[in-house]
């Protein structure tokens, strides 16, 4: 017979047995130990037994929850080794790239490497003062090219387009110049220089013009997104109290995404900075230090890491390690702009005040 | 220095949409008048084109008249950037400026138009603004503090600071305690009873006890159906709408039979 009462159990469980919270560092430790001593019996590399000991946590780890917890239980646990572990595999690249790039550069990195330049240095340790000051200068020159086109654009885009068929076509050509192979760009600034200034102009401005190519898509993009995330309500507030739209966009809008905008700026100058293709062709090489964007060769880091591998001279390990105290010293600049960036972004940051 | 407003034929379109139709009425100076109404009967959209910010909408336009102190605010010599500075306005979000201090929100009107103050006028302006929207005593010791970091009910008395800083002639207010308790309410409500002797204040509410206690004039809009524009149905003094009112649909919205 049917019956459509529902039965209430008398007591409903709320509590089950749960493992220690040490529980998935204890398996961890397990696992690894467990795996060290077998690859080590065995003669595996550590890869083997870093895999090994990650199958064993993610297998120990579920079944132990499984017999303890419960069915729900094991698959959080499961699914939360997961991405542990996931974690683990996306940092290995990025974790062994700076142990190399330090253990081969750092031995390079004196005062006299940050100070001199290689100008009438041969077959001795010389310096990358004038890569450090062209890599500064070129990409200072590509930011101050792309910022304000970017930004600007970015404006028209989100604040006065209304979505317009031009801004579609704006839109769909920012997409395609991200795709824009560097090498191309630097192609490009070089032709745009020679037609301007005659067969086979090289100087440092050109860098600039071709960096910013690479910039300017990005900056777009990333502008746009935050002055987008900028309420509707803020602009209203600021329409209601009779300020024009333009005074509106400049001291309401960007203020209240100007955090994200320096972010996206730094990520930008973080991408083009290690660029080495359209400075090669544009910018090309020399020893000697060159303040000036606006004539001659000047040398970048990216390009004298190269050409320091590919023509190493008389003394080649020499140099060789220069590369690498270069290549350093690069990452070091792009930390840096990478802190500086988030120092800014929060002072610049709207406050909550509580 | 409060005006009147007079609006005659107003037609008011979202693109090809007409949203609200054949809307006349005058608002009388130095008094509260409410803005009653089902929601999407357009009132709020009303409100909106008496200070020339339903245009910030794309696609929104407006036919007939609204005349502030004679001028027609849709004459095509009015700049609406200077109907604004006469014509302030209260949101119903609470919506401080959230990069700037409560100080700096309360100057914001005058600062982004970037006038000229004195420390001791700005700091003139700052107390009477607040000491106006009732705010001063909690805010006095933390005016560099942001905005952002009021509770609600403070920061829709400071929103209301700031529009009467720029000392506008009227003040529009679009449900501006919808999102209020009831103790910040009944605040900005005594705050509406004594800005009337210095205001033209338009509200809009789905409050109609709020309607009933702080309005002089109560007008009433609805709309025929789903897609249909909004129309006002009838405008007269308060007390008059909520005991005899002329129209049968009034009657029927104030009593709850409505629909």
């Amino acid at each position: 017979m049917m019956t459509d009462t529902v039965v209430h159990p008398a007591h409903l469980p709320l509590r089950h047995p749960r493992l220690p919270s040490f529980a998935p560092l204890l398996a961890a430790g397990i696992a690894t130990a467990a795996a060290a001593l077998i690859g080590l019996t065995l003669g595996w590399s550590i890869a083997g037994i870093a895999v090994v000991a990650a199958v064993l946590h993610l297998v120990g780890l579920t079944l132990w929850s499984r017999a303890v917890e419960n069915a729900r239980a094991a698959t959080d646990r499961l699914v939360t080794s997961l991405v542990w572990v996931a974690l683990a595999i996306a940092l290995v690249p990025l974790v062994s790239l700076l142990w190399k790039v330090i253990a081969e550069g750092s031995s390079a990195i004196d005062a006299k490497f940050l100070t001199w330049s290689m100008r009438n240095v041969v077959g001795e340790p010389g310096g990358i003062y004038h890569a450090i000051i062209g890599t500064l200068l070129i990409t200072a020159a590509a930011t101050v090219i792309s910022v304000p086109v970017g930004l600007l654009s970015a404006i028209y885009l989100v604040e006065y387009s209304a979505d317009s068929r031009l801004a579609g076509w704006i839109r769909f050509l920012v997409d395609v110049m991200v795709g824009i192979p560097s090498i191309v760009a630097g192609l490009f600034a070089y032709a745009l220089f020679s037609l301007i200034f005659g067969p086979g102009t090289q100087m440092g401005l050109g860098g600039g013009v071709a960096l910013s190519l690479l910039m300017i898509p990005i900056v777009v993009r990333s502008a746009e997104e935050m002055l987008k995330l900028v309420p509707a309500d803020l602009r209203e507030a600021s329409y209601a109290l009779g300020v024009p739209k333009w005074r509106t966009i400049v001291k309401v809008v960007l203020p209240t995404a100007m955090a994200g905008i320096i972010t996206g700026v730094t990520l930008a100058i973080a991408r083009v900075i290690g660029e080495t293709a359209p400075l090669l062709i544009i910018c090309g090489g020399t020893d000697s230090v060159n303040f000036n964007l606006f004539h001659g060769q000047m040398a970048s880091l990216p390009v004298f890491i190269y050409s320091s591998y590919t023509q190493p001279g008389s003394n080649p390990e020499i140099l060789k390690t220069m590369a690498w105290g270069a290549a350093l010293i690069l990452i070091i600049i792009v930390m840096a702009l990478n802190l500086i960036a988030r120092l800014a972004g929060k002072f610049f940051a709207p406050k909550s005040g509580r | 220095m409060a005006k009147s407003i007079d609006i005659s034929d107003l037609n008011i379109y979202y693109g090809d949409f007409l949203a609200v139709e054949g809307v006349s009425m005058t608002i009388p100076a130095r008094s509260v008048t409410a803005l009653i109404g089902p929601s999407g009967c357009g009132k709020s959209t009303f409100l909106r084109t008496l200070n020339r910010m339903h245009e910030v909408i794309p696609g929104a336009r407006v036919e007939g008249k609204v005349i502030v102190d004679g001028q027609s605010l849709y004459d095509a010599a009015v700049d609406p950037v200077e109907v604004r500075r006469m014509v302030g306005m209260v949101f119903q979000r609470p919506n401080p400026f959230p990069t700037m201090s409560i100080y700096e929100n309360v100057l914001a009107g005058l600062r982004l138009n970037n006038k000229k103050l004195s420390r001791s006028d700005a700091d003139a302006v700052v107390e009477r603004a607040l000491r106006g929207a009732n705010l001063w005593n909690e805010v006095k010791d933390r005016l560099n503090k942001p905005g952002m970091g009021l509770s609600g009910g403070q920061q829709q008395r400071l929103c209301i600071a700031r529009a009467i800083a720029v000392e506008p002639q009227v003040l529009l207010m679009d449900e501006p305690c919808s999102a209020l308790d009831p103790i910040s309410t009944s605040a900005i409500e005594d705050l509406i009873h004594e800005l009337k002797t210095e205001y033209t204040i338009v509200i809009v509410t789905h409050n109609m006890q709020q309607a009933a206690r702080v309005s002089e004039d109560t007008a009433f809009f609805n709309l025929a159906g789903a897609g249909k524009p909004g129309r006002l149905i009838e405008m007269n003094p308060t007390k008059k709408i909520f005991s005899v009112p002329d129209e049968e649909a009034t009657e029927a919205y104030i009593s709850g039979r409505f629909g």
